[in-house]
């Protein structure tokens, strides 16, 4: 059995620069440029499981992304990880993008580069955090999906597989083509090895602008996107001193009124006047 | 000088080993330099990841890099264990001589083991009467009956008690002006006589293991020469001139670079006078100085790594990286820890150790002095 499989991974910014990333006021999107991406974390885990699967019973492993041009690096960073192709969609048209437009412009994309046996994702992203794309893109390819996978098994052309719960898991069986979004403690990542870094110069990596897929404007981009942000402002970290003077008494008194000026129920607390004694 | 940048796989290389070496080393080091372990267990982790073998060909087994990556390997591992990079810089010292000098059946009967890290390579040079006076060694070889008999010690060998192949330069005849005439040997290590001796306990460099080796009545076949009858000086020489003080240039930017990293951290955390240290000028001057050192360093060492790997000589170019570098370490290691006060004497900081394993980055491959020999020597000829 030799299986065709996708692994839809995302660039997010990289957390030693999250002090610098800004939000649009108008637009209420993320910033990005300048900031240096990293690749979703857990999508790694994604890869490492797809590579898995296909160590054990072969196949070929392409990963997916919807970026803008620089993602190329992150790309050519799964590929020497053991994947054996990629495909950056990338245009100006996809760019503001939510989850819905996102998720159907990597449905078409996925449509044009397959059709694959399994999808894997990362629970979510480093980012957004939403955790809606899995789902959605599974319901753009019309195929089953699971999210939140801690462990799974294929036999034959289904799978087992074993969804983390609050308190516990769920067991489902599935029939492939699957989606599944797997979680962090699924696997360890293989480490890159210089072998590895050599052949990614060596793999094909494709890019697909709209032009080159079967889409609909409509559904693409900040047009695409139902979802609104509402007022996003960046909270203000200054701090300010006040030295408070007087007895020991006295200046606790001036400390309770203080917090009880910035909106502290300190009644909650159990910080009352019985308590004081 | 050529210009020299990287290239883009060199810099995805960087972020592989980086990777790795944030995961397997950083959070061990400090534990391998108290202890003074030799994480000989990483070794075949490092194969799989293609470092012991960087520089070795693929139809060897190896990576088939160059000495480029191979010091990008060595300073990314020396920014958090100096002393885990010397271990893999010799394991390196030894492949080298086998790699360039080799018949094709000892290449087709040690490379792939080593290059995979499932065994450990050594250079027993340096005897007790001195490691700078080369052409005076003791240790003897005689072919008796068609076969080399070895005798000797040999000392300040460091992966002594690690190495599983041990190659060794010693005496074997004298030329018609009277001088040593040296022959280099592969020895495997259960080899009956091949022992080792007293194990060094060390300033610097811990986690990487130094002694002696002997040699007693070792009895090996023409096929363990090396090279050929009366080449060892020679091979001994250019490995240690080209891989040898490669790699202690290397292992010196990656301790410079953890003093950089150290000295940034430390003073942007620090709050003195209700402020971060890093405002204050005297120690962005110190910040400024470990920068131009790193800087520097890494350019004289990756500029002598580039001549290495297009066949241009290096030999002198790798003195200077050496004695640079080396000798920048300690003074950045010294000014990181003046920079943290009595914290920079508190071994729960790495800087103390870098001090500790600058300081011995010294007598590895030649001193500074040896090295302002080679460099003047070299520099008086229009070399």
């Amino acid at each position: 059995m030799s299986l065709n499989i996708a692994v839809c991974i995302k660039p997010v910014p990289d957390p030693d620069y999250y002090d610098k990333i800004t939000i649009h006021p108008v637009k209420k999107t993320i910033t990005r440029e300048g900031i240096p991406t990293i690749i979703n974390p857990v999508d790694k885990n994604a890869l490492e499981a797809a590579l898995q699967v296909k160590e054990q019973f072969g196949g070929k492993v392409s990963v997916i992304t919807m970026a803008p041009p620089n993602a190329e690096e992150n790309l050519r960073e799964m590929l020497a990880m053991g994947a054996d192709e990629a495909y950056l969609l990338t245009d100006r048209a996809f760019a503001g993008a939510d989850t819905l437009a996102t998720s159907y412009t990597l449905a078409q994309g996925l449509k044009k580069a397959g059709p694959f046996d399994l999808i894997f994702t990362g629970t979510e992203s480093a980012d957004g955090a939403t955790s809606q794309v899995p789902a959605q893109l599974a319901e753009w390819l019309d195929v089953t999906h699971l999210w939140n996978v801690q462990e799974f098994m294929v036999e034959d052309r289904a799978l087992k597989a074993k969804m983390g719960m609050e308190n516990g898991y769920i067991n489902y069986f599935l029939q492939m083509p699957a989606l599944l979004a797997v979680k962090r403690s699924i696997n360890k990542p293989r480490y890159t090895s210089v072998m590895g870094v050599m052949k990614a110069k060596k793999k094909p990596l494709t890019l697909f602008t709209a032009a080159d897929l079967e889409l609909n404007p409509e559904l693409l981009g900040l047009q695409g996107s139902p979802t609104k942000a509402g007022a996003v402002f960046t909270p203000s970290m200054a701090r300010k001193g006040q030295e408070l003077t007087g007895e020991t008494e006295e200046i606790v008194e001036q400390l309770i009124q203080v917090l009880r000026g910035a909106g502290l129920n300190l009644e909650t607390l159990n910080v009352n006047e019985a308590g004081r004694e | 000088m050529e210009f020299f940048q990287f290239t883009e796989e060199q810099e995805m290389l960087r972020k592989a080993v980086r990777e790795f070496v944030e995961a397997e080393i950083a959070p061990h080091a400090a534990e391998w330099d108290e202890k003074d372990h030799c994480p000989v267990e990483l070794f075949p982790k490092m194969g799989e990841m293609g470092i012991t073998g960087i520089f070795v060909p693929e139809e060897y087994g190896g990576a088939g890099l160059g000495h480029v990556e191979r010091a990008i390997c060595l300073e990314e591992i020396s920014q958090y264990s100096a002393g885990l990079g010397i271990a893999l810089m010799t394991h390196h010292l030894g492949i080298a001589p086998i790699l360039y000098f080799g018949t094709e059946e000892q290449k087709q009967k040690y490379l792939p083991d080593l290059a995979a890290g499932k065994k450990i390579c050594g250079l027993s040079v340096t005897e007790p009467a001195g490691g700078s006076d080369f052409m005076g060694q003791k240790a003897s070889g005689e072919l008796k009956d068609g076969q080399w008999v070895i005798n000797g010690r040999k000392c300040f060998i460091t992966n002594a008690h690690v190495a599983d192949v041990d190659i060794w330069a010693v005496v074997t005849g004298q030329d018609e002006k009277g001088r040593a005439l040296m022959t280099a040997f592969i020895i495997d290590k259960d080899t009956p006589g091949h022992t080792t001796g007293r194990k060094e306990h060390k300033l610097g460099l811990r986690g990487s293991v130094t002694g002696d080796v002997n040699c007693v009545d070792v009895v090996l076949g023409e096929d363990a020469v090396l090279g050929g009858v009366g080449k060892g000086a020679k091979i001994a020489m250019s490995s240690i001139q080209e891989v040898g003080r490669a790699g202690m240039a290397a292992i010196a930017v990656g301790i410079l670079r953890g003093c950089v990293e150290e000295s940034v951290k430390f003073s942007s955390e620090r709050i003195l006078y209700g402020k971060p240290l890093n405002k204050l000028q005297a120690i962005q001057f110190i910040i400024a100085e470990n920068r131009v050192d790193y800087e520097a360093a890494q350019l004289l060492t990756y500029r002598a790594a580039s001549l290495k790997d297009v066949g241009k000589p290096c030999a002198t170019e790798f003195s200077v990286a050496k004695l640079f570098a080396t000798e920048a370490a300690i003074q950045a290691a010294k000014r990181t820890i003046d920079l943290m006060g009595g914290y920079g004497c508190i071994n729960e900081y790495p800087v103390g150790r870098f001090l500790r394993d600058a300081i011995a980055t010294i007598p590895a491959g030649g001193t500074s002095h040896v090295q302002k020999l080679i460099i003047a020597g070299s520099t008086i000829k229009g070399k």
